[in-house]
């Protein structure tokens, strides 16, 4: 395994992508946290990057990197290695090069210019949502051999995560706004690893507007060891699961 | 050595193996042969387990290699087409290999490929920009490099040019004179001809039979293995 | 002549002010052992020195012009049964003393000190622990209650009185007292012309400063933190709110500041930061809402309904999870020239305003306040895809709260 993870990291750091992904989000950080006044604003907009960008960029930067790794593979296949370890280097090597490089780009400006518990919050969850996406390209991509497919599964899958998701859980809301439906929400956000993490930082960020809501039980439950046991446990299950459910698909196919 | 019992394999509703059993045998080179689609390809990768087959087992020395995988380190396999990762040299690839099979030991190693086919010289060419000859060249170098005891090439000569071809079918003699089980797939028969002990051959599917070459052109009354093989595939398709 | 004479009558007169008035010591080693008896054999305007020790004599009534002084705070203990100073006279100093465990009733206001119907009463430099209510002015005018420490740690609201607490009273000054834990901080009810000021009110079980029914009061440069909410200010007119931070007052139905039917009331230079709601308005005639900052509060402006004829301007609005939130009704609020962080246009004519006008309210706001579940979606892709589409369906936001001249620059 551990030889197997150096080759994959090593192919990865000779794409120099993954190093220009670092320098991007350097660059962005620090232009928005020495542009903005008013850290909440920045914040708010490093959010977005930690929720949008780096899923969508570990989602398909995995998929595509899994199938441009199909020779490599292949060249594995026929030596004595586990299949389990093939596809685990690929996770590990993967994730591992893309959550440094986040946590590198990300992280040093917020050493100098915000340092805090959002912070925090922002580059762990980060790096989290780098291991669960990589862990579903994984999952949608063993399960396609076509690439231009799998990128477009790819796609599509974060675009449910961030967008369909949530809007078809407001809808029910709305629709069921007069049933006590507020229970069956933390079930709802559980099941979408974005949500976790983004109710986590929200926590952190604006708590303010939380302990509003009825829903200072919320605020409570995630900020107590429990809740963050509960979330944190979650996110986690999000980033093994899938890969499992690969890995086990993964041996059974014909290659 | 590798044994194979009813061995049945489809892909979707075609059935690109349909109960094939043999048994294979050290010291002998064994030519796959059969028309295009007739399941060659699918058997020997059933063999390197990546194909799963879906009834019957193979044994490798008494050993179900379902799920196994240690024992693919008796086994050199050269593909049909060699594909390597592109952006990495010759000799980076072969370290890479040695490294990955933890085989450092250069006592098993056998380099006599590179020599023959003078890789050395473009070690640090990236695979990438290599011609399909050449990339048949390296890809056969790294089959042989860890003195496996089964070789299992696929189409090996197409692509090589007429001298590397020789120097292949030598290295393939030779490593069947130290007892060696080869098993090859070739459309071009006079290669087989050369090198092969046994023919096996696959019809949709269906192992039709395995005889020795000599007892084949008995059979046939024929001098050349070509025309045995056309005879009998003429006799077959009437 | 008579000049002469009659100055000379009005110092005769005057003298026995300045000759009798004596210090008279209580303590174990002095001749008083106990309050008591200090006060039964004093004359008015005499000053009793109370020295360190502990006193627990039952309720002292205090019915002549006395000035009290502890040294080293002597503690007055009410065990948790009585009231422990009543002052039935004017002109009473109370200072220095520590006065802890006044009795709790259903029934009665008990508190630390109760004053009734007098005037010229200065309570200043006491420490209060435990007690029901602190100091309960009851139809009293011109007294000062300075530089006290007030606090509980009751945690139950209906077992936890007032620190300072003031019915019927007027011209009372209130400065530089530091009140928590309990029920409300400072508490109002009919009280006019008074001023409460540097006072700190925080970890109050309800609000920090509390007015029902008063009117032309003045506070200023208090600091409301952590109360269960900052300052309620209700059926009232005429107060005057300034220089005050109101700071993490958090909850379900907190606020910084609640303003229920009052009018002409004015709110400016304060501080909202980080409470649930910055300023919580229902019922408000006449208000004007200026140069205040309103930071990373939940709501900035929440706007409840039938408020009319407010101004809110030169107001900055930064880092709030929503400006301005309103439940419904249409109101006529004039909210030209703030500063709005979330305001994203231009100022091409340079003439110091957007140019265009900023709507204030957005449309999550709105679900919100229909749908409050919908808050755990906040900063979601998806909420903040709707705020955007309010740009292309502008008749879903309200139209009438809108800020005209947004200013670009801070305040």
């Amino acid at each position: 395994m551990r030889r197997i993870l150096k080759y994959v990291m090593f192919d990865i750091l000779r794409n120099r992508f993954v190093i220009g992904y670092c320098l991007f989000i350097m660059l962005i950080t620090f232009g928005l946290l020495s542009l903005e006044e008013g850290s909440s604003k920045s914040t708010l907009s490093l959010l977005n990057i930690v929720l949008l960008v780096v899923p969508l960029i570990s989602i398909v930067f995995a998929t595509i990197h899994f199938y441009n790794s199909y020779e490599f593979m292949e060249l594995l296949l026929s030596q004595p290695v586990r299949r389990s370890t093939i596809l685990y280097s690929e996770y590990f090597g993967v994730s591992c090069s893309l959550s440094v490089a986040f946590a590198i780009g990300m992280g040093v400006p917020l050493i100098f210019l915000n340092q805090g518990l959002v912070s925090i919050y922002l580059l762990l969850s980060g790096i989290v949502l780098t291991f669960v996406f990589v862990s579903i390209a994984l999952l949608g991509a063993v399960n396609s051999k076509d690439k231009a497919r799998g990128i477009g599964t790819s796609l599509l899958l974060w675009f449910f995560f961030t967008a369909i998701y949530d809007g078809l859980v407001l809808l029910i809301l709305f629709s069921f706004s007069d049933y006590p439906i507020e229970k069956y929400l933390l079930a709802f956000i559980s099941l979408n690893p974005i949500d976790l993490a983004r109710v986590a930082i929200l926590l952190q960020m604006d708590t303010a507007v939380l302990m509003g809501y009825t829903g200072a039980v919320f605020s409570e439950f995630f900020n107590s060891w429990e809740g963050l046991l509960f979330s944190s446990g979650l996110l986690l299950l999000w980033a093994i699961l899938p890969m499992l459910l690969t890995v086990r698909i993964f041996k059974r196919k014909d290659l | 050595m590798i044994s194979v019992h009813n061995l049945h394999k489809s892909f979707g509703k075609l059935k690109v193996l349909d109960n094939v059993s043999i048994n294979l045998e050290p010291g002998n080179v064994v030519a796959l042969i059969g028309p295009n689609g007739s399941g060659k390809t699918t058997f020997i990768r059933s063999i390197l387990g990546m194909v799963k087959p879906e009834q019957g087992s193979i044994l490798y020395d008494g050993e179900e290699i379902l799920n196994a995988w240690k024992y693919r380190k008796n086994i050199g396999y050269m593909p049909q087409l060699a594909k390597f990762p592109e952006r990495i040299q010759i000799k980076e690839l072969l370290d890479m290999m040695k490294d990955i099979r933890n085989n450092n030991n250069t006592d098993h190693i056998d380099e006599e490929l590179i020599e023959l086919f003078d890789l050395k010289k473009i070690y640090h060419k990236r695979t990438g920009t290599l011609s399909g000859g050449t990339k048949q060249k390296v890809s056969a170098a790294l089959t042989f490099l860890f003195n496996p005891k089964v070789l299992i090439l696929d189409e090996p000569t197409t692509g090589l040019d007429p001298v590397s071809a020789e120097i292949l079918k030598n290295k393939i003699t030779k490593e069947q004179a130290k007892g060696k089980l080869v098993l090859i797939t070739s459309h071009i028969l006079s290669d087989i001809e050369e090198v092969a002990s046994h023919v096996m051959y696959l019809h949709e599917g269906k192992l039709e039979f395995v005889k020795s070459i000599e007892q084949l052109k008995m059979e046939t009354k024929e001098i050349s293995l070509n025309k045995a093989i056309v005879k009998i595939m003429q006799q077959k398709n009437k | 002549m008579i000049l002469l004479k009659s100055k000379i009558f009005f110092l005769v007169l005057l003298l026995p002010c300045f000759v009798v008035a004596e210090t008279i010591h209580v303590g174990t080693s002095y001749k008083y052992k106990t309050i008591k008896s200090a006060i039964s054999h004093s004359k008015n305007n005499d000053t009793l020195l109370i020295h360190k020790g502990y006193y627990q004599e039952g309720t002292i009534l205090i019915e002549k012009p006395l000035t009290i002084i502890g040294q080293n705070y002597p503690i007055l203990d009410g065990l948790h049964k009585i009231e422990i100073i009543s002052i039935k006279s004017d002109n009473v100093t109370i200072s220095g003393l520590k006065l802890i465990n006044s009795g709790k009733s259903d029934v009665y206001d008990l508190a630390a000190i109760r004053v009734y119907k007098n005037k010229n009463i200065k309570i200043s430099d006491n420490e209060l622990e435990n007690n029901f209510f602190g100091i309960f002015l009851t139809k009293s005018d011109h007294c000062t209650i300075t530089n006290n420490r007030l606090s509980s740690t009751e945690e139950k609201q209906n077992d936890s009185g007032n620190g300072i607490h003031l019915l019927y009273c007027s011209n009372i000054l209130i400065e530089n007292n530091h009140i928590a834990g309990h029920r409300d901080g400072i508490y109002f009810e009919f009280v006019t012309e008074s001023i409460i000021q540097k006072n700190i009110s925080e970890g109050n079980i309800r609000y920090g400063l509390h007015f029902m029914f008063s009117s032309d009061d003045v506070y200023q440069e208090n600091t409301f933190r952590n109360n269960g909410a900052g300052v309620a200010v209700m059926f009232s007119f005429k107060v005057k709110m300034i220089n005050n931070r109101y700071e993490h007052n958090w909850g379900a139905s907190s606020y910084g500041l609640l303003l229920k039917e009052i009018r002409d009331g004015e709110i400016t230079g304060n501080t909202f930061e980080k409470n649930t709601t910055g300023i919580s308005m229902e019922g408000t005639t006449r208000i004007t809402v200026s140069q205040n900052d309103f930071i990373q509060n939940g709501w900035g402006i929440r706007i409840c309904g039938g408020c009319d004829q407010g101004i809110i301007t030169k107001n900055n609005l930064i880092g709030n999870s929503f400006d301005v939130s309103t439940s419904g009704s249409t109101l006529s609020n004039d909210f030209t020239g703030n500063y709005w962080d979330k305001y994203m246009g231009y100022d091409l004519n340079k003439d110091g305003f957007g140019d265009t006008p900023f709507f204030p309210v957005n449309l999550s706001s709105i679900i919100l306040e229909r749908i409050p579940a919908s808050l755990l979606f906040l900063h979601s892709f998806v909420l903040d895809l709707i705020d955007q589409s309010e740009k292309l369906l502008p008749q879903l936001i309200p139209q009438n709260i809108v800020d005209k001249k947004p200013i670009l620059k801070k305040i």
